[in-house]
Parts: structure tokens; C-alpha cells; sequence
């Protein structure tokens, strides 16, 4: 019997039935799709996660004040405030560090800042000039404030283009040059401040945001002012550490906690004050995570092709049980046990190659409106359809069909074609 | 040779063990181009007998010589290729598959076999059952009659030694009922050997030959003298 002539009436057939054919198919449909949405959704995730942390910078290193467990929150989260990272420490790690490119000393606060009669309220961040080498972001006018204006504690500051655009536009003046008051937000009234004038020298370009924080709603003073003026404090948040190589990155963890146990005077380990952190790490954990849960869902998406599988299953059972005649009759015209068996099998594997098909249709569509809906919502999502995923759901959704369809298209091939053929 | 030759052939159905004897030693003989009429009641063990002789069952003992060849020991994948190419069966309730055109119904006994020429051969079997008006008609579209002349035409596309016609027109009207007979007879002149199982005698004295079968036995075997004729238009005429 010819293998083309078979498919044909295989499919003709199929088609004789579209709505059962159709929601025979709908359990295959739903697995397919669903596992090939899951795998694109997880890259889509992972690729988001990997671009924030690049945008905050590669091959960064942290230290924050406290001591706390490698993998666990640093000590700030539990509301304690350590002082002992001081500015030396970053001056010391600048001129000790063979590896680093730029160390970059961070205190951070809220506040609000007033152009005439506009206020509103950001984050601000007292910094030193070199956070642009340890972050990646570009200018939009004027330029970052330079080392000079920066240790000399100038009455400078940079605007994140968020708050430069809430004051500034649609008043046609140009920020750079403008003077602003920048202050604290502060429970205590008593102790509310005037404000610091600070002259704006340059607007940052939109860096979108990096784990749900909007990087574009702050604004950029000299550390000293920060510290001094603003928060009062003269210790530091966080050092920023670029190291040149990835393959550095080790040396100087071990480098930088060796000169700050030196200068902390810290002996022991269980006495360190203070906590590297490297980025790398915080990556592959997100990895695992998101790989892990990939993984899972996955499974999920192919424990309904099984559902799916059984459905064929069924389906294929009441068909050979309807066609009961019909087997009898090709048996009396010499269709051999294998011929019906072929025939059968074929209708479950192009049932569920059919469904595979479409499925992979779905999924990608339906994924595909999910990425516009993430990049709609502000989200850096990328679009991923891996090979992998789409030969795994039709491999799989296939071989159902197949295994499937193997019990029933047995017995259609084994009956008897005399009470077959009296089957009423 | 004769067609068909069978020695003390004897049919036993075992159900759980407990056997029920159908037919009790047949010994028959046909030769190419015969218009046989197996005639009997209900029960008698006319239906076994021509499942039997058309290898959609086999016989608990005894001897079949199909084409001058025993039959005993053909398996089950060459007697599937020998219905193919050397029976043709035509079943009272004409089989049909629904969905399917007239033509494509016609050439289903061609998809088993390895002849290429589908079209040709289902259209020429087509006309010869004066049916070449209706081949693209599904088979809801036509009527009884011309349903059953339709699975006349299946029987006979792969040119078979022997057409196997099981209460042809059980299910018809008398009119349409003669014209089925009528083709028969008229591809009994064109040379093609018929077996007409039935159990009225009306219609058994359209074959040329009648064998009477009773509780499982031939109990008669006589030619027919005054033959009944059809008309393709279901007239008849002596």
C-alpha cells in the first residue's frame, strides 16, 4: 500500500471529522505550546536578569559595611548601621589594587530637589568621579562632574534624566548651568534644612531600570556633599570595585579583604566588618534559580502532553470501535493486520503531529505577545524561541501519538474480519 | 483443475472449551466460469461455508483446493493477498465506506494491492456495473441499488477468480434486487465465476447451479433448468 495514498486518506479522513480531530488534538495543542512558552519565557527571563546585572556593570565587585554571610542579605537589611567603611578605605584600595580599574566610593539617600517653584522627590547619590568607569551609562548634555569638582566637594550635580525631565521640561531652559536646592527629606522638622544649591554641569541619558529600580530618578552630588551637607554621616554605604578581567576577580576579593583587614586592624576572620561581594555570584545563583524553575514548569507543560497523549488514546479506542466495519471490510478486500495497524498508528502520529504543529504555532505567537507586553511594560525582554524546545514538543508530542496509538491500533488489527463485518 | 475443489471439509466453532460443529463434511467442486447458488435456510451453514471458501476463516479439517493449491497451510498474510487478487466478496449490507466517493470506494481493494493504475482500473469496473455517471458521488448520494452495484464494482476491480456474493439482495427492493442479479449474470457471460449465497429460491434460480445446504451438509446439487433472467432496467423474463 502506498505510503503517500495512506497519508492522504489518513488525512482526508481526519478532515471528514474536523471537530473531533480538532479536540482530540487540543490536549496535544495545549502541552506543545505550553512547554515551548515556558522554555521561551524562561530564556526571556534569564536574558533580562543577566542585562540587568550587566547594566550595572560587569566584572563589579561590592563591599558593603557589616559582616554577613556570604549568601545571605547584608546587615543593613536587619536595620543595623555600621560606620567603619570609611572614604580612606576606598583611597587605600585604589592605590593597593593592581586589578582594579576604578573603585568607586557610594553613600545614597531620599530627597527632594527644587528648581524655582518645582519640587519633587529622588534619590540621591553622593558619589566620587569615578562611578561612570564603574557604570556603563552615557551623557545626554554637560558632562559627569570631574575629579577635581568631586574631592573638592563642589557645588555640582548631575540629574538623572527623570527628575531633569520633570523640572525642566517644557520650560525651554537648558538645565546645565541651573542652580537647584537639593535637601533631605527628614521626619525631624525642626531639623529641616534650606536646602544645598547645587549648579547642575550635566544630564545622564535613560538607563531604564535594573531590578525594578528606575535608574533614572536620581541625581548625582560630590560624596562629600552627600555625606557632609545632606546625610551627615562620614562613614560609606558601598565601594564599587571594576576589575579589569574576569579572571581577576578572585585575586582581588582576596586583595581588597587583605588591605581592609590590614587598615580595620581585624586579625580574624570572625571579626571582619565589612563584606565583598561579586556579581558574578549573584549571577549564577539567579542562573540556578531560573534555570530550576524552567525546569519544573517544563515538566509541567510535558506531564499535560501525557494528559494529551491519553486523550488520543481514548479517542483512538471509540474511532477503531466505530470503524469496526470498516476494518472488517478492508480485511475481506486483503488489507493484512499489518496494513491496519500501519493505518491506525498513522492516524494517532499525524493526529499528533498535526497538534504538535499547531501547538508550536500557538506558542510562539503566544510568546511572542508576551515579549511585546514585557517591552511594553518597560521590561528588557528578549524574544527567544530555542530549537531545542520546539524539537523536544513535536519529538515528544510524536512518540505520544505513536505510544498511543500503539494498543488501540493493535486490536483494530487483530479483529476478526467474519464479526467485524456483522458488527452492528 | 477446477476452481474450487473441497473433501469432507468440516467447520467446528470452540467457545470456552465447549464445541459447536457447523458443518459436517462438504464436498464440493467448481470449475472457472460456473454461476453457483449455495441455497439455505438460516443456521443451515451456507454463511460458514462461503467464509471458508473466500479465506476469511478456516476450515477445522478436511480438504480445500483453491486453484489446484491446498489451502491448509497458507498463512494468514497470504490469504489476506489472496482475497486481494483472487475473491471478491459483495455483502448484503454493501460496506461501504461513508464519506467516500463512489470512485474511491471502487478503488480501496486497489490500495492493498501492488497495481498502479487505480483510476483506470476503478473506472473500467465502474462502467461495466453501468455506473460511470456517479463516480464522484458520495455514497449517501445514491440509492440501494445503486449502492450494492457500486460493491459489485469493488469485488470486481482486481479481476478475481471468484466473486463471493452474500445475500446481494437482502436489503433491496425486487426491482433493484434483478438489476443487482441481472449484472451478475451478465459478468457470468463475460467469463467471471459466482458464488450467490441466499436463502430464497427466487433469487437462486438466476445461478445456473444449486446447492442446497442443510444443518451443515450438502444436501442437494442440481443444475437449473428453468433459469430466471433479469433485466438491468429490474424486469425479469424466463
Amino acid at each position: 500500500m502506498g505510503f503517500i495514498f495512506t497519508i492522504k486518506a489518513t488525512v482526508k479522513n481526519l478532515l471528514a471529522r474536523k471537530g473531533r480531530t480538532f479536540l482530540t488534538m487540543l490536549g496535544i495543542i495545549i502541552g506543545v505550546a505550553g512547554v515551548i512558552i515556558i522554555i521561551s519565557l524562561g530564556a526571556g527571563a534569564q536574558s533580562l536578569v543577566l542585562g540587568q546585572v550587566n547594566k550595572l556593570g560587569t566584572n563589579l565587585l561590592s563591599i558593603q559595611p557589616g559582616k554577613s554571610d556570604t549568601n545571605g542579605p547584608p546587615a543593613q537589611v536587619y536595620g543595623i548601621i555600621i560606620t567603619t567603611l570609611v572614604e580612606e578605605d576606598a583611597q587605600a584600595l585604589r592605590a593597593q589594587l593592581p586589578h582594579a580599574l576604578a573603585v568607586n566610593a557610594l553613600v545614597r539617600g531620599i530627597g527632594s530637589v527644587t528648581w524655582q517653584n518645582k519640587t519633587v522627590d529622588t534619590n540621591f547619590l553622593g558619589t566620587d568621579s569615578s562611578y561612570p568607569d564603574v557604570v556603563d551609562f552615557t551623557m545626554n548634555s554637560g558632562a559627569f562632574m570631574n575629579e577635581a569638582e568631586a574631592n573638592s566637594g563642589a557645588n555640582v550635580v548631575v540629574l538623572g534624566k527623570t527628575v531633569a525631565d520633570s523640572l525642566f521640561n517644557g520650560t525651554g531652559v537648558d538645565p546645565i548651568g541651573q542652580v537647584i536646592k537639593v535637601r533631605v527629606n527628614s521626619a525631624d522638622t525642626k531639623n529641616q534644612s534650606l536646602g544645598v544649591p547645587l549648579r547642575v554641569v550635566g544630564v545622564v541619558n535613560k538607563r531604564g531600570s535594573a531590578f525594578f529600580q528606575d535608574q533614572d530618578d536620581q541625581i548625582y552630588v560630590p560624596l562629600s556633599i552627600g555625606q557632609n551637607q545632606l546625610l551627615g554621616i562620614h562613614y560609606l554605604q558601598v565601594i564599587n570595585l571594576k576589575v579589569d578581567n574576569a579572571d581577576n576577580i578572585d585575586q582581588t576579593i582576596e586583595d581588597a579583604t587583605r588591605v581592609l583587614k590590614q587598615r580595620h586592624h581585624i586579625l580574624t576572620d570572625e571579626n571582619i566588618d565589612f563584606t565583598v561581594r561579586n556579581q558574578a555570584t549573584a549571577i549564577g545563583l539567579l542562573t540556578t534559580i531560573t534555570d530550576a524553575l524552567s525546569l519544573f514548569l517544563t515538566s509541567m507543560a510535558a506531564i499535560s502532553l501525557i494528559v494529551g497523549g491519553i486523550g488520543i488514546l481514548n479517542i483512538m479506542l471509540v474511532t477503531v470501535a466505530e470503524r469496526t466495519r470498516e476494518i472488517g471490510l478492508r480485511k475481506a478486500v486483503g488489507a493484512k493486520n499489518g496494513d491496519i495497524m500501519k493505518q491506525f498508528l498513522l492516524e494517532s502520529g499525524i493526529l499528533t503531529a498535526l497538534g504538535g504543529i499547531i501547538g508550536i504555532v500557538v506558542g510562539v505567537v503566544l510568546s511572542y505577545l508576551m515579549a511585546v507586553l514585557m517591552k511594553f511594560l518597560g521590561f528588557d525582554w528578549d524574544f527567544v524561541i530555542s530549537l531545542w524546545s520546539v524539537v523536544l514538543a513535536v519529538s515528544v508530542s510524536i512518540l505520544t501519538g505513536v505510544v498511543f496509538g500503539l494498543y488501540p491500533s493493535y486490536k483494530a488489527s487483530k479483529l476478526d474480519p467474519i464479526e467485524a463485518l456483522r458488527y452492528e | 483443475m477446477p476452481i474450487i475443489r473441497t473433501e469432507n471439509l468440516q467447520k467446528e466453532y470452540f467457545n470456552e472449551g465447549v464445541g459447536t460443529p457447523v458443518l459436517f463434511g462438504v464436498n464440493f467442486t467448481m470449475e472457472k466460469g460456473e454461476f453457483v447458488a449455495i441455497m439455505g435456510p438460516s443456521g443451515s451453514g451456507k454463511s460458514t461455508l462461503m467464509h471458508i471458501l473466500g479465506f476469511l476463516d478456516k476450515a477445522t479439517s478436511g480438504l480445500y483446493e483453491f486453484e489446484g493449491q491446498n489451502t491448509r497451510n497458507f498463512d494468514k498474510d497470504y490469504l489476506a493477498k489472496l482475497r486481494n487478487e483472487r475473491i471478491g466478496f459483495v455483502f448484503q449490507s454493501f460496506n461501504l465506506l461513508s464519506r467516500t466517493t463512489v470512485l474511491d470506494n471502487v478503488k480501496l481493494p486497489l490500495m492493498y494491492s501492488n497495481k498502479t493504475n487505480h483510476d483506470d482500473l476503478a473506472k473500467k469496473a465502474l462502467a461495466d456495473v453501468g455506473l460511470s455517471h456517479r463516480l464522484d458521488f458520495y455514497t449517501n448520494q445514491i440509492s440501494g441499488g445503486e449502492k450494492q452495484r457500486v460493491a459489485i464494482a469493488r469485488a470486481l476491480v482486481n479481476d478475481p477468480a471468484v466473486i463471493f456474493a452474500d445475500e446481494p439482495t437482502g436489503n433491496l427492493d425486487s426491482k433493484s434486487g434483478n438489476a443487482v442479479l441481472s449484472i451478475l449474470q451478465e459478468l457470468n457471460n463475460k467469463g467471471h465465476t459466482i458464488i450467490l449465497v441466499t436463502h430464497e429460491m427466487d433469487t437462486a434460480n438466476h445461478a445456473k447451479r444449486i446447492i442446497r445446504v442443510k444443518d451443515g451438509m450438502i444436501v442437494g446439487d442440481e443444475l437449473v433448468k428453468n433459469r430466471t433472467f433479469a433485466t438491468a432496467d429490474g424486469e425479469l423474463k424466463k
